[in-house]
């Protein structure tokens, strides 16, 4: 994949950079002006990077909108938790339990249950993070869905991600989602059907090329395998909420015994 | 409550040096924790194992994993699979 040239990429840019317009010499008004187009380059790869999930953040977000409405919640606040809970899953639970007038504190804690996989999708991600500002690392972690985190991890180059490209990403699928929210929300009463033009499919389809593009190594086939059956089984012994985040736990600890049993296989 | 899980490891992690096994272990991450939100949602519809041959999202699956396998790309993969799915349905007349 081919990536722009970092230019302002470490952690000191801005500050050594002189004003556009201040008395520099003109060689270096010429480079502002390629460093600017430059910029815009990584903000347009960056959105373009999240349509796949904008096609499945909209009708997920519809629905979410749809249901909010139906289960008595206001506008105002259907679109407020698109904005500060963003959560899919997590969002839709909340939800059937505001309806099911359990008390908030349930709610609070089945919420981080449901999320806590993202303890460990964060923790993959810290790595290629090096070097950024507890401000940026706040406003970055905020956008991390199962979605953005997928396509961050898929776009890992040997260096740490890029700022602006992973930025433009995330605004762009949170934007989605709140789109969709909003017009769910408006159009609550004109029962939607999701099935229609398969975009209940949005979603799966995604989380299959992004597995897809993941796999560099065969034995990682067998890991997702594994993984997912266990997930499968899991959740059929009555563990939902919690059989994404056991089955990955231990899918991932398999991995790394694959490949000290294997050496040849880990090159 | 959904921000903390996000934010401690970035926070956290990103500014220290990890051992080799751990990083080998995050590196597995990805993989899993898709296939892991995944395989339910392709197995299991309406709280139930569906394993049948009316199951149309394992169908759909497999034109999704040959486009994504061949071209690289999400965008054509995910058109590719609501296409299966919305021509099944309706030669299926739904």
């Amino acid at each position: 994949m081919n990536r722009p040239i970092p230019f302002d990429d470490n952690p000191v840019n801005g500050r050594n950079r002189q004003p556009p317009g201040s008395p520099g010499t003109q060689a270096l008004n010429i480079k502002d002006i390629f460093k600017r187009t430059e910029k815009e380059e990584g903000v347009i790869r960056g959105i373009l990077r999240a349509l796949p999930i904008v096609m499945g953040y909209v009708p997920v977000g519809f629905a979410f909108g749809v249901l909010a409405q139906k289960a008595g919640i206001s506008f105002l606040n259907t679109v407020a938790m698109s904005l500060l809970v963003y959560a899919g899953a997590a969002q839709f639970i909340a939800v059937g339990l505001i309806e099911a007038s359990v008390p908030g504190v349930s709610i609070v804690l089945t919420t981080l249950i449901v999320n806590l996989r993202h303890l460990i999708m964060t923790s993959a991600l810290a790595p290629f993070l090096k070097g950024w500002k507890a401000s940026e690392l706040a406003a970055f972690s905020f956008q991390v869905t199962d979605e953005t985190f997928a396509v961050h991890s898929t776009s890992f180059g040997s260096t740490s991600l890029v700022k602006r490209e992973v930025f433009a990403t995330n605004v762009t699928a949170q934007s989605a989602w709140v789109a969709g929210t909003w017009i769910g929300a408006r159009a609550g009463r004109l029962v939607a059907d999701v099935e229609a033009y398969a975009l209940d499919y949005a979603l799966p389809a995604l989380f299959i090329a992004l597995i897809v593009l993941q796999i560099k190594k065969i034995n990682q086939v067998l890991l997702a395998i594994i993984t997912g059956s266990l997930s499968v089984l899991l959740l059929l012994a009555g563990m939902d909420r919690w059989n994404i985040i056991i089955a990955t736990l231990i899918g991932a600890t398999l991995g790394v015994l694959f490949e000290q049993w294997d050496p040849k296989a880990s090159s | 409550m959904t921000y903390i899980p996000r934010f401690l490891p970035s926070m956290l992690l990103s500014s220290r040096p990890l051992p080799p096994r751990v990083i080998a272990w995050l590196g597995n991450v990805p993989v899993s924790v898709l296939s892991a939100m995944l395989l339910p949602s392709l197995l299991i519809r309406d709280e139930g194992l569906k394993l049948g041959l009316d199951n149309v999202f394992v169908w759909a699956a497999i034109p999704t994993l040959i486009v994504a396998w061949k071209t690289r790309s999400l965008f054509g993969s995910v058109l590719t699979g609501m296409l299966a799915v919305a021509l099944w349905r309706s030669l299926a007349g739904l």
